[in-house]
């Protein structure tokens, strides 16, 4: 117990005292799963709009395979965007491995589906008929699918949310493809388990603190979310 | 079936020969159905006869699966934009997004790219005219059934369409807002637009508000008129029913005059009945309870010669109304009158009445 509390008040003297290497370390976290996200909403929303809009043979595997998507393994996704990038992977002229690139884009593929998934179910949620109104009101299809992403935008910025949480808490798939290089691919989860393993739980737990209060703000978000949302389509009668 | 034409004038929209299949069931089949400028068309029929649907097929929302649209005499398609911007339906619920009254109302007018000074205008004409300018800035979940479809109808009202398809406009309303909506579409909507196409399920609602009424069961048009043509003279048992006549008098045609037709009912009364059938034919009869009048048995024959001496049966009060049985030696015939007429009359169950009809006011179908 004793360790336990030695770390978290040395931990919040860490973080009061503005340690460099801690902070690099946050802000390179943010800015690989920030990315991460950011390209895993431009693929997400599309794809989730398609399969949640569209009707064609073969949709009912493509959302379970989604789906699925939401449960990989980063330590696989990891595994497999290693031999992709490898010197000897088809992406290996890229020279990503062990690079901040290489990070993001394994944790693109673990985003994309989260989003792609509560796309999905987004605009489902939104009644099929408010589309059919834009268009009986003279919008084109173009601008009655953006008043039906407009409906289900609440819902998007879930995705975000949760996207963003799935990605900046794991630690197979960047420890893979980044290597933990000091100063250059070394996140928090990665950090963590260095400092761990070399004794420093000071600066474990400090770090530890830091991914909670992430992981909290973008879940305390998606909550606040979900709970404003019965509030819309209650039945219209008067 | 009876047809009116506007003046032989090309209609604005036509359909022809449309069908629309829905898991091998055709819910539409109409040979033809024209809109004319002008004019209020009402598709009149029952929840489930495709009436809707073939809304969403002229307001070119959906494709037929066969057949075609032909907007001021040119054949166009779903996608054809000239029809898209001049064609504006409000569906059933309202279904309005989020956000404000106003920015529901000036959506119509954002999609057409409309300046935002005229968009403005424009959207507060519509609120004005629906008597919803108060709400202009509320949040829609903030609103009431009744006002919730009025800032629906002013969102479709502000981008002055040239076809307005409203479908089922108070369906969903309870009878007082219901009552006035009604006026106010009566009052507004008909200068909104140069033609209206009005789904209803509610005769009355048709008849009030329309010029032309087209008739629509299991996805076909079986009659279309104006109201009082349909009124006076159904096509069918079914147009006969809908519009209030539910009850039908079975019989043999005994004989055929000029223009009228004696018919034996199987109750043994003879009936003279306006009409054209076949002698020996088996035909129902349908009236309506309102059209029957009651006297008391000793007045002296009136015009009608279908004259029948009876009991009062049953009585059963309907608001200002009351619904009466007359048992006439096998026959029943159910009677409207005013509660005034009861009181008046002194009528009650066992008073001897006798009930008169006259020949226009029956219609006779072949069994």
């Amino acid at each position: 117990m004793d360790v336990l509390g030695d770390a978290i008040s040395q931990a919040i003297g860490l973080l009061l005292s503005g340690d460099p290497y801690l902070w690099q370390i946050i802000a390179r976290s943010l800015q690989v799963s920030g990315l991460a996200v950011f390209f895993g909403l431009l693929a997400g929303i599309p794809i989730g709009t398609w399969l949640g809009l569209a009707r064609f043979p073969g949709r009912g595997v493509a959302v379970a395979l989604v789906n699925t998507g939401l449960a990989l393994p980063p330590v696989v996704v990891g595994l497999f965007v290693y031999l992709l990038l490898s010197r000897e992977g088809p992406l290996g002229a890229l020279g990503w491995l062990y690079t901040p690139s290489a990070m993001v884009a394994a944790q693109f593929v673990l985003a994309a589906p989260y989003v792609a998934a509560i796309t999905l179910a987004a605009v489902q949620s939104v009644p099929p008929e408010l589309r059919l109104q834009a268009r009986a009101l003279g919008a084109s299809r173009w601008q009655a699918l953006m008043l039906h992403l407009r409906e289900a935008r609440l819902s998007l910025m879930a995705a975000v949310a949760a996207g963003f949480g799935a990605v900046i808490s794991e630690v197979g798939a960047v420890i893979m493809v980044g290597g933990n290089v000091h100063g250059e691919t070394r996140v928090i989860t990665t950090a963590i388990v260095l400092e761990t393993r070399r004794g420093q739980f000071a600066t474990a737990m400090a770090l530890g603190i830091i991914l909670l209060a992430i992981a909290f703000t973008a879940n305390a978000f998606i909550t606040r979310v979900q709970q404003s949302q019965p509030r819309r389509r209650r039945p219209l009668t008067s | 079936m009876t047809q009116v034409h506007v003046d032989g004038a090309q209609p604005l929209l036509r359909g022809e020969d449309l069908i629309r299949v829905y898991d091998g069931h055709r819910v539409v089949d109409v040979r033809s159905v024209e809109v004319h400028a002008g004019e209020v068309l009402a598709l009149l029929g029952p929840n489930g006869a495709g009436k809707s649907t073939l809304m969403r097929l002229l307001a070119a929302l959906e494709s037929p699966d066969a057949g075609r649209l032909v907007y001021k005499g040119r054949e166009a398609s779903r996608d054809d934009p000239e029809l898209r911007r001049a064609a504006v339906a409000v569906l059933q619920r309202p279904y309005l997004w989020r956000g404000t009254v106003s920015q529901n109302v000036e959506y119509g007018l954002k999609v057409r790219r409309v300046p935002v000074s005229e968009r403005r205008s424009r959207t507060r004409l519509a609120l004005d005219t629906l008597g919803i300018a108060h709400l202009a800035e509320a949040p829609v979940d903030s609103l009431s059934g009744g006002e919730a479809q009025r800032a629906a109808l002013a969102r479709a009202l502000a981008v002055e369409p040239e076809i307005l398809f409203l479908d089922e406009p108070t369906a969903d309303l309870d009878v007082m807002v219901r009552g006035r909506l009604l006026e106010d579409l009566e009052r507004v909507v008909r200068h909104a637009a140069p033609a209206i196409v009005l789904i209803t399920h509610d005769p009355g609602e048709a008849f009030a508000f329309a010029d032309r009424v087209a008739v629509v069961e299991e996805g076909r048009i079986i009659q279309t008129g104006k109201p009082a043509d349909i009124f006076e003279a159904p096509a069918t048992e079914f147009v006969a029913s809908f519009t209030g006549a539910e009850f039908m008098l079975d019989g043999e045609v005994a004989e055929v005059e000029e223009d009228t037709l004696i018919v034996r009912l199987d109750s043994g009364q003879l009936l003279e009945v306006a009409g054209e059938c076949q002698a020996g034919q088996t035909v129902r009869v349908a009236y309506r309870p309102e059209d029957v009048i009651l006297a008391a048995p000793s007045t002296p024959a009136t015009s009608a010669r279908n004259r029948f001496d009876g009991v009062v049966a049953r009585l059963h009060p309907q608001g200002g109304l009351v619904r009466l049985r007359v048992e006439i030696d096998g026959l029943s015939l159910e009677v409207v009158i005013t509660r005034h007429s009861l009181e008046n009359f002194r009528l009650e169950v066992g008073t001897r009445v006798s009930a008169q009809i006259k020949a226009t006011a029956l219609h006779v179908f072949p069994a």
